[in-house]
């Protein structure tokens, strides 16, 4: 079991290297898609730290709802918005992509080798999810620095978010069915406005480069 | 005679060699080859010794009184010292056989003269340098020896190139001998002597020990040119005569890795931080030396960075073998330090040959620009067959020395992955192993690109069409020096006990402890020597089986017909890939460090009539470090200098009281200030 | 003793043999995809013969060099041979250490075919080797972060040591590290050997291709023996990327070399299907593919050092 578990969390940590290499965003998309369904398998397959009816509802409905809102809900709304505003490739990243993706790696190996050194408020469930963890935020926020375009920046809060319901997992004895719903929730409600706005930058600029926000004033 | 009679007898002789120059003024080629023969007859006696002492069960020490307070005329061979020694005499007495054709004396009078009379102090200096076994005998040396280099930099004094380069060579050269002093007056105090004898043993404790390691790296990696301390090196190594950057390039560098190695010698157990960084400093400069190589089309400039690069594959395996101190592992101590030492004598050899090379080059045609050359494998056959050894041996390709000692840094940075043995391992030293193969693989396409376009295809101008062959005085110690670079590279095995000795004195770990890396890598460095073999023998049954496929064809002798231009008629030389084309993908992929200057005139209309492309990538660490900080220094020192500060009184009275302030403290306070 | 030396001597007799079927089998594998019969199994040999019987053609451009380097590229590639376990035998020549001389031989042929394709002043063979030199500077990295994670994994410093009959006990406790490592591989063996997608070996036109470029020239028995090397130097590769999956089952070195042999069968087919239903990289991006395989190849060295 322990096996799979790590094969999942070293798929995680794979794509998140995928979308930071991917100049397509519509392939991104379906990349980060595929590592929040992934992600949903991970309640099922933890050890649960504290057994009980209780906890395999909990886990469950954990797996079912992330399974949806990740792996379905979020990337379809992004798909529509990328359609209606006509935009496919990245095009001048900020960062190239062989450096971003250079720094990702060293943010990985850096995350692999220290995370053992930290401080923990739960007893350790699995020894690669800490680290995995802290990649893919690590990914996610590098993804939202180094990109222009506000899509490939959604998907780097996306990749921040899967990160820390990784981190979640780990905490789930602690955390109420509700507050995880709730992130959930407020992580659609984000998208589905992040979806608006890009069709509405879209049609007043033509143009997602957010750059060119910048030069707004009121 | 005793070992250090001849030792004294070599650097005696070797100093005032150049003086024989002025023996015969009728004569002035008589009076050249004299000086040379002198030079030659020191390195000889001084290798003699060198060799005695590896061989020899105590190293060989020889101490004399010398009114310099605190100093003490104490010479000590050890092998350390020996393994510097013999390059350091030897590539010398090549460059100087060299230098009967590339730099006659008859023709060029009393430059010439004060070339050869140069070239021996700095030798002499040099040799007494890795030699010493005194702090002021030391610094007295490495002050010849900088202050001789910087003379033969200025050789070509009437050039405005000369004399920059000279100048920034200076300038740092003094930066380096003010960090010595500090670093010598701090490990005497520590020791209570200038004696190296003291100073062994050294406890690295935090605070000074840490202050003698930082001072040692500014001081030693200044001279010896690890980034971004490497600022001064390719305008010198490019503006002085060839066989001078051979022996600045060669030798006067590897006497900056000398004394670092001999400083960190001193202490017990040094802490792995010192290695870490060490390697970590190592890795980047080689990557960005060999960067800065490919960008370059001066042919010498580009060997000077890659002497760069080189330097950070030694300080990369002394970082391993420190280390492997740290840790307390014998065998990393061993790889680390044999891979060090070896690759300093590999790359005098290889490099000074590859300067040799170029210069013979620059002789024969009177240009360094690359994209100029091209074709001169017909014109000069022999230099391009030596040049072919030498660039093969600085990328590292077996069977050539230059793989022989990589061999032992790949080993040396792969033992922190695989043997765990007691005490836990710094594994991110393996990423060493990476780093060292893209290195290389840089360096492999960098000589590529300087061979191909040098001297293979068709001359690309007037250069390459007047070009002619090397004399034979320029072709003999190439020869020998390409010949070093082979026998090193099929029979490494023979050095390692050598080496393992001078490791155990160096490292003070148990000689015995060393014997068995030393035999297992001995072993292995056998099957090398084996394969080598399979390889030769295989190119050879080819090259038969084709010469017997040629002989029975009934067509007669392969025809020879122009290169097949893909259905194009009219090529022409300017057709063909440059230096610059060549690595140009390359050069991108480092584009965020340099910081080129273009000319560009793109093509313009259906019939172009005029199109052109230059650019030249400057030093980064100078143009855009090193020189904006001092104008900014210099711009504010005015400043302060024209108000108050100006006036000569205001500056004594500083002075003064600066003076009253420092003998008030010893007085009242006891003891020194720190 | 003479069946011990069998059992060495043939897995390498094997590989100067077998390799030009490899490519055979490649080529068959290619066109059945493309829904033809294609060129029989054995049409690498006949055209080996073919060429050795040819008059070659020389430019006046060229000197001794251009006439070098196919003798040392495939002098190196034999040599390297001498390194590699191929079937259920350790090498002819093991030591700890011979990755290094195995990886710096393959250098070796490198530079002597691009020197040699400068050697004839042509443009088109001088753009092959810029291209070759350039993807090589990108390929070695990757190709030692894999073999350093070996050598971690297995704690052998020889390739024999490292691809040795405990591998599949070594899948079952470290897969998802071998796994990236092994994709790392396969990608390197790709670049390495100029098959789709970083190189088309079936081109055209000269200005997309590179490997093929570099030889232009060359003709005769000289094209013969760089044909001979390159196939050569491809049998290695699945060699190492076939031992790495299938480590060595049986204790008895015969059934072993069979296994050996069905695996390079197996390698065969992939690459077949892997250029059939790929396209070639815009050349601007094949350092990007292979800095993403080094980057794998860290992380499984990372997953391989906790």
């Amino acid at each position: 079991m322990t096996y799979w578990t790590g094969l999942v969390f070293v798929l995680v940590v794979v794509l998140d290297l995928l979308v930071l290499a991917s100049s397509r965003l519509r392939g991104a998309i379906r990349t980060v898609a595929f590592q929040g369904a992934v992600l949903a398998l991970l309640p099922l397959l933890l050890p649960a730290p504290a057994a009980g009816e209780h906890r395999v509802v909990h886990m469950v409905a954990l797996a079912v709802g992330a399974l949806v809102v990740k792996g379905f809900l979020i990337p379809g709304m992004m798909l529509w918005a990328m359609r209606e505003a006509a935009i496919r490739r990245e095009v001048e990243p900020i960062v190239g992509f062989v450096p971003s993706l250079v720094l990702g790696a060293l943010g990985v190996a850096a995350a692999f080798t220290f995370s053992g050194a930290l401080p923990l408020p739960a007893p350790e469930l699995h020894p690669l999810l800490v680290p995995t963890s802290l990649s893919t935020v690590w990914t996610g926020l590098l993804l939202v620095v180094s990109r222009r375009k506000a899509v490939a920046q959604v998907l780097g809060f996306l990749l921040v978010e899967n990160g820390v319901f990784v981190f979640g997992v780990l905490l789930s004895g602690f955390m109420p069915l509700m507050v995880e719903a709730g992130v959930l929730l407020d992580l659609l409600a984000a998208t589905f406005v992040m979806g608006i706005v890009i069709f509405h930058i879209n049609r007043e600029f033509a143009s997602l480069d957010t750059g060119r926000l910048t030069s707004l004033r009121d | 005679m005793t070992l250090p009679a001849l030792l004294i007898a070599a650097i005696v002789l070797t100093s005032v060699s150049g003086l024989l120059a002025l023996a015969v003024p009728r004569r002035p080629a008589l009076g050249q080859a004299l000086a040379c023969a002198a030079l030659c007859a020191g390195a000889v006696l001084g290798s003699v010794a060198a060799v005695g002492a590896l061989l020899a069960p105590v190293p060989p020490a020889l101490t004399l009184p010398w009114g310099a307070p605190g100093g003490a005329l104490a010479l000590r061979l050890d092998g350390l010292s020996a393994f510097f020694l013999i390059p350091v005499l030897v590539v010398p007495a090549l460059g100087s056989v060299y230098g009967l054709a590339y730099f006659p004396q008859a023709r060029l009078g009393r430059k010439a003269v004060r070339l050869q009379i140069l070239f021996g102090l700095v030798t002499g200096a040099m040799a007494l340098v890795v030699t010493s076994a005194n702090g002021m005998l030391f610094l007295a040396a490495w002050e010849v020896m900088a202050l001789g280099c910087f003379f033969l930099v200025i050789t070509h004094h009437e050039e405005r190139e000369a004399q920059r380069a000279g100048f920034v060579y200076l300038a740092s050269a003094h930066a380096a001998n003010l960090a010595l002093f500090a670093m010598f007056a701090l490990l005497a105090r520590l020791a209570g002597s200038f004696d190296f004898a003291a100073m062994t043993g050294l406890r690295a404790a935090w605070g000074p020990a840490t202050a003698v390691f930082v001072l040692a790296l500014a001081g030693f990696g200044l001279k010896a040119g690890l980034l971004p301390l490497h600022f001064w090196l390719p305008g010198a190594h490019a503006a002085a005569p060839s066989h001078v950057s051979a022996l600045m390039s060669g030798v006067v560098l590897k006497t900056g890795i000398y004394g670092l190695l001999r400083v960190t010698g001193f202490f017990e157990a040094p802490p792995a931080s010192w290695g870490a960084l060490l390697l970590a400093g190592g890795a980047v400069s080689a990557v960005m030396g060999v960067a800065f190589a490919l960008a370059q089309h001066d042919v010498k400039r580009l060997l000077a960075y890659h002497s760069v690069e080189n330097i950070g594959i030694i300080v990369m395996a002394a970082g391993l073998a420190l280390l492997g101190r740290a840790r307390g592992d014998a065998a990393l101590v061993f790889l680390g330090f044999a891979a060090a030492v070896l690759h300093v004598v590999n790359h005098a050899t290889f490099k000074a040959l590859l300067f040799l090379g170029a210069g013979a080059v620059v002789h024969a045609t009177g240009t360094r620009d690359m994209d100029l050359l091209g074709g001169l494998a017909r014109a000069m056959p022999r230099t391009a067959a030596l040049f072919l050894v030498g660039a093969a041996a600085i990328s590292g390709l077996p069977p050539l020395n230059g793989f022989a000692s990589e061999w032992l840094v790949y080993l040396a940075s792969l033992r922190t992955v695989y043997d765990l043995g007691p005490v836990p391992h710094p594994h991110f030293a393996a990423l060493g192993a990476p780093v060292l193969a893209f290195v290389g693989s840089l360096a492999a396409a960098c000589f590529v690109k300087v061979h191909g376009t040098v001297f293979l295809g068709h001359g690309r101008s007037r250069h390459a069409a007047a070009a002619h062959e090397a004399r034979p005085a320029m072709l003999v110690p190439m020869l020998v020096l390409a010949a070093a670079c082979v026998v090193i590279g099929l029979f490494p095995a023979a050095l390692l006990p050598a080496l393992a000795g001078a490791a155990a004195q160096w490292s003070r770990v148990a000689p015995e402890a060393l014997v068995g890396p030393a035999a297992s890598a001995g072993a292995s460095a056998v099957r090398v020597s084996v394969t080598a073999a399979a390889l030769a023998a295989v190119v050879l049954g080819a090259w038969l089986l084709r010469r017997h496929l040629l002989r029975r064809g009934p067509l007669g002798p392969p025809p020879q017909v122009e290169t097949w231009g893909c259905g194009y008629s009219r090529p022409t030389a300017r057709m063909q890939y440059t230096g610059s084309s060549l690595a140009d993908a390359l050069v991108g992929s480092f584009r965020w460090a340099f910081f080129p200057h273009r000319r560009v005139l793109p093509p313009r209309g259906v019939f172009p009539r005029r199109a052109l492309y230059r650019a030249t990538v400057p030093d980064t660490a100078l143009e855009r470090g090193i020189v904006p900080a001092l104008a900014w220094t210099a711009r504010m020192a005015g400043r302060a200098r024209s108000r108050l500060l100006g006036a000569v009184q205001v500056q004594a009275l500083l002075l003064a009281g600066g003076l009253v302030a420092l003998l008030l403290w010893l007085a009242l306070g006891g003891g020194a200030p720190w | 003793m003479v069946t011990r030396l069998a059992a060495a001597v043939l897995p390498f007799l094997a590989f100067l043999g077998l390799s030009p079927l490899l490519l055979g089998a490649v080529t068959r594998v290619k066109s059945l995809f493309a829904g033809r019969t294609g060129a029989p199994l054995l049409q690498p040999y006949h055209d080996l013969r073919r060429l050795l019987g040819k008059q070659p053609v020389y430019s006046r451009t060229t000197t001794w060099v251009f006439r070098a380097g196919p003798l040392v590229g495939l002098g190196a590639v034999v040599a390297a041979g001498l390194l590699m376990s191929f079937g259920g035998a350790p090498a002819l020549l093991p030591f700890p250490g011979d990755f290094i001389l195995f990886a710096s031989l393959l250098g070796l042929s490198r530079f002597a075919t691009a020197l040699a394709a400068l050697d004839t002043g042509s443009s088109f063979e001088g753009m092959g080797a810029a291209r070759e030199v350039t993807f090589a500077a990108f390929a070695e990295p990757a190709l030692f972060l894999c073999l350093v994670a070996l050598v971690r994994a297995t704690g052998s410093l020889s390739l024999s040591g490292m691809l040795r009959e405990g591998l599949p006990e070594l899948w079952r406790a470290q897969g998802p590290a071998l796994l990236l490592a092994a994709t790392a591989l396969v990608v390197v063996a790709l670049a390495e050997n100029a098959r789709i997608p970083v190189d088309d070996p079936t081109t055209h036109l000269e200005l997309t291709m590179i490997h093929e470029v570099m030889v232009l020239d060359h003709s005769g028995p000289d094209l013969a023996v760089i044909h001979y090397a390159a196939s050569l130097k491809l049998f290695l590769f699945g060699a190492l990327v076939v031992r790495l999956a299938l480590g060595f089952p049986f204790s008895s070195p015969w059934p072993s070399l069979g296994v050996f042999l069905g695996g390079m069968a197996l390698f065969a087919t992939a690459l077949g299907a892997i250029e059939s239903t790929m396209a070639r990289l815009r050349l601007d991006r094949v350092p990007q593919l292979l800095v993403a395989a080094s980057v794998l190849a860290l992380f499984a060295l990372v997953l391989l050092l906790r």
